[in-house]
């Protein structure tokens, strides 16, 4: 009965976001206010009906309903509690709803946070929004229901793949869904400022909250994924260039993008086509991710060709979607007025350079993903794309990147000096050679490594150098000055300072240890500064699996310092194994150790690592993410100065805006 | 590997439980094995998702691991050894394509995009210059406009002064 409601509150969702599309775009063209504004309590409404949906198809999860397909596939009434709701999103169809639901909360959102918007702005955005919405209910509805029964119910499922029963999958689809659908809000707003006609620097201030709230969520959501993969996979490897990981970095790319030119749009009512585009093609690249990942294109072509009704699905979404934005595009874009004009050495025109390597760090990515799919479908030909491919190419777009950030931090807008620029970063570049001096003295290695290592040590001084200069300038306690700051200034450092943390995390991978043994227990390996002995190895049984433990001590010039536990683990009900990888922090490195086979003679293949700094890797992660939250904070940029707005100056700003 | 294959398409990142190189593998010569490992990393496993055999723990993997192995022990130079698996396998095995016909686009994608950006960036500034230098400089019937504008402008406060 729950069920069969959560079904019917779909199929309404989807008449509800079928009105939200139309009526208040009818509403735009004819200027009538009160069509414009039941967007929003349809846009809220709609929500709930998508909340409900969710709720129910999450009861039949929890409770074990195994007469639906959904449940019985994926679910098994020994897994534990927290997989049971998590397990919702482990599949494609329980993936799909939280894709909509996502979007839902988006559509939500902008109802909610929008008070002080033009109401031709918002019916249009929430318009657009209801298309997407209404794509996507249908293609659940159609294609993928997840509230399809049996008609004889089986008494047990087939468990959730355990690769998928982690805390991983909990964390990361949620976060990276706000980020990758969260990017339909500023594709929305793009879309209703070309159809209204009206994009100014206020359109900027209005939608970059929406920009970075989505690039934070996808930030985090990303770093999740990697440290996820990071220690469930066992090798210790963190990032793969998988097609699947790929669909998620391109938005990204095109995100950070779209935030720094979005901060040109905003200051100097500058490069507007082209923050506009960016718009556009941040979403879009979410979309190609959803039809890359949700087709089964990626399996095989073939495979995409057996059973196309998905893929297609998809695929005629996205040229809609897609081509639709295009074109309004391309009838508006020439009636857009270029802004404030620039010196090529300028806060703007470095902010243009970031676009530039930014944009094709992101085409190469896009060629790298899809070259195999489309030359396989043209000539049949069959190539591989891999980390090497990436490494001759996306790497070196992004060492310049790296280099030119905290240039284009001194540089002043419309016309700045780049020795004035090296001057203020004189203390960042001492710190970088001092720091490379030092590693190559205390670490020695791969050249690469020292100097990728001096590098974000660049990076993270150089990020501070302006509020450093600015806190040091004129009268008044140093702190007080630099705290006193604005928030978007800090912002700015933390989220660069961000970068150049997962840089140096990323270059000591350079200066790792790996070992592969065969362990009986009581036996000794050294791995880099530390020696692992293995004391037990024992069998145990967890809810829904068995699993052998190899009880293993770290010690480090003899003193045990810490414990892990890598065990072997077996699943019964989809015979599969899983090897959980025993993981011990050691400052900012960490061992990493896990067990790929246990042998008949009770011993183990083991492959042990010692990781130094490679912890920062996420930690830098973190703290781009933490910057993004401070701009949200900041009153001039983020929410609060909807918030802020909306108390003081609101009537005065809608008179303004109509 | 189906499984992990189906697996992969519902998570967002990569997945696959790792078994990879197993210690009765590894080669007495640490230089050869260095060599080998190096090889291996860029060497697809056939039946995985964009894993190399060195990450793989696929019997496929493991197969293609030992067969290097051997190569390498018999005297094969790194190139013979990979001419040697193309001919099998064709280029599919390689996790870096090579340069040919088919993947010159591949290639040089990433590089002609900066370029045709860069060109693109220095075509608008050059015209965006212009319109700035001729904005700088007023004409003399320009500067004789404006400066009866602001003389007039002075009579005026002057007279409501």
């Amino acid at each position: 009965m729950i069920v069969e409601a959560g079904h019917y509150a779909l199929v309404l969702a989807f008449v509800l976001a079928l009105f939200q599309a139309t009526v208040p775009l009818i509403g735009v063209g004819l200027r009538d206010a009160r069509l414009m504004q039941s967007a929003r309590s349809v846009a809220l409404t709609q929500f709930a009906f998508v909340a409900i949906a969710y709720a129910a198809l999450t009861y039949a999860h929890v409770t074990s309903d195994f007469s639906l397909v959904n449940v019985y596939e994926n679910s098994h009434s020994a897994k534990p509690l927290v997989y049971k709701i998590s397990g919702v999103w482990g599949n494609h169809e329980g993936s799909m709803l939280l894709w909509v639901l996502v979007l839902s909360i988006c559509g939500a959102s902008v109802a909610l946070f929008s008070r002080i918007m033009p109401e031709t702005l918002r019916a249009g955005a929430l318009g657009v929004q209801g298309w997407i919405g209404a794509a996507f209910l249908l293609f659940v509805l159609a294609t993928s229901n997840p509230f399809a029964r049996f008609a004889q119910a089986p008494l047990e499922g087939r468990d959730l793949n355990p690769i998928l029963q982690d805390p991983g999958l909990a964390i990361h689809p949620p976060l990276l869904y706000l980020g990758y659908v969260g990017f339909s809000v500023t594709f929305s707003f793009a879309a209703a400022a070309l159809i209204s006609g009206r994009i100014d620097a206020g359109w900027a201030r209005i939608v970059r909250p929406w920009v970075l709230a989505a690039w934070t969520f996808l930030t985090l959501g990303i770093a999740m994924g990697s440290y996820w993969a990071y220690y469930t996979l066992g090798w210790g490897g963190f990032w793969f260039w998988d097609p699947v990981e790929n669909a998620s970095l391109m938005p990204w790319l095109a995100g950070t993008a779209l935030l720094h030119c979005m901060s040109v749009m905003q200051k100097r009512d500058a490069l507007k086509i082209w923050t506009i585009f960016l718009a556009i093609l941040a979403f879009s690249l979410s979309l190609l991710g959803t039809f890359l990942v949700r087709s089964g294109v990626l399996t095989s072509v073939h495979a995409f060709a057996n059973d196309p009704a998905r893929g297609v699905f998809i695929l005629v979404i996205l040229v809609l979607f897609i081509g639709g934005a295009l074109v309004l595009f391309a009838l508006r874009a020439n009636t857009l007025q270029a802004g404030g004009v620039f010196a090529p050495v300028s806060r703007e025109g470095a902010l243009v350079l970031n676009n530039l390597l930014l944009t094709c760090a992101c085409a190469t990515v896009f060629i790298g993903t899809l070259y195999p799919l489309v030359l396989e479908a043209v000539t049949g030909e069959k190539i591989s794309v891999g980390a090497p491919y990436f490494n001759l190419t996306f790497v070196p777009l992004c060492l310049p990147l790296a280099i030119a950030m905290p240039f284009g931090q001194q540089l002043a807008w419309k016309r700045g000096s780049l020795l004035g620029a090296a001057q203020r970063l004189t203390l960042a570049i001492g710190c970088e050679f001092l720091a490379v001096v030092a590693l190559a003295l205390v670490k020695g290695g791969p050249v690469l490594s020292v100097m990728a290592a001096g590098l974000a040590i660049f990076l993270i001084t150089g990020s501070f150098a302006d509020i450093g200069a600015r806190a040091l300038r004129g009268g008044g306690h140093v702190f007080a000055r630099a705290f006193g700051l604005p928030r978007s200034a800090w912002a700015t450092a933390i989220a660069h300072a961000g970068i150049g943390v997962t840089l140096f995390g990323l270059a000591s991978t350079g200066w790792g240890v790996e070992e592969v043994a065969r362990m009986q227990p009581g036996q000794t390996v050294a791995v880099g500064p530390y020696e692992v002995t293995v004391a037990s190895i024992t069998p145990g049984k967890g809810p829904n699996y068995d699993e052998t433990v190899a009880h293993t001590l770290v010690r480090s010039g003899g003193v045990a310092i810490t414990e892990i536990n890598p065990s072997q683990r077996f699943y019964p009900v989809r015979e599969m194994h899983r090897a959980e990888a025993g993981i011990a922090t050691l400052g900012l490195g960490q061992i990493y150790m896990s067990v790929a086979e246990v042998n008949r003679d009770g011993s183990i293949d083991a492959r042990l690592y010692w990781k130094p700094f490679v912890i920062l890797i996420w930690i830098g992660a973190l703290v781009m993410a933490a910057g993004g939250l401070l701009s949200l904070s900041d009153r001039r940029i983020g929410f609060a100065f909807v918030a802020r707005a909306r108390r003081s100056a609101a009537p005065a700003f809608q008179q303004a805006a109509e | 590997m189906r499984a992990i294959c189906l697996a992969l398409l519902f998570s967002l990142v990569a997945l696959a439980p790792a078994h990879a190189v197993r210690p009765d593998e590894v080669l007495a010569d640490p230089q050869l094995e260095a060599r080998a490992r190096a090889i291996s990393a860029e060497l697809r496993c056939m039946v995985c998702q964009n894993q190399s055999i060195d990450d793989s723990d696929a019997p496929l993997a493991r197969d293609l691991r030992l067969l290097v192995r051997e190569r390498l022990k018999a005297g094969d130079s790194n190139d013979a050894i990979r001419t040697f698996l193309t001919a099998r396998y064709g280029d599919f095995i390689l996790l870096k394509p090579p340069l040919k016909l088919d993947t010159v686009l591949l290639w040089a994608g990433p590089g002609t995009i900066l370029l045709l950006g860069a060109l693109i960036i220095l075509m608008r500034r050059s015209n965006g210059n212009n319109e700035v230098r001729s904005g700088a400089e007023l004409t003399a019937e320009e500067g004789a406009e404006l400066a009866s504008i602001l003389s007039s402008k002075d009579e005026a406060q002057r007279q409501a002064g």
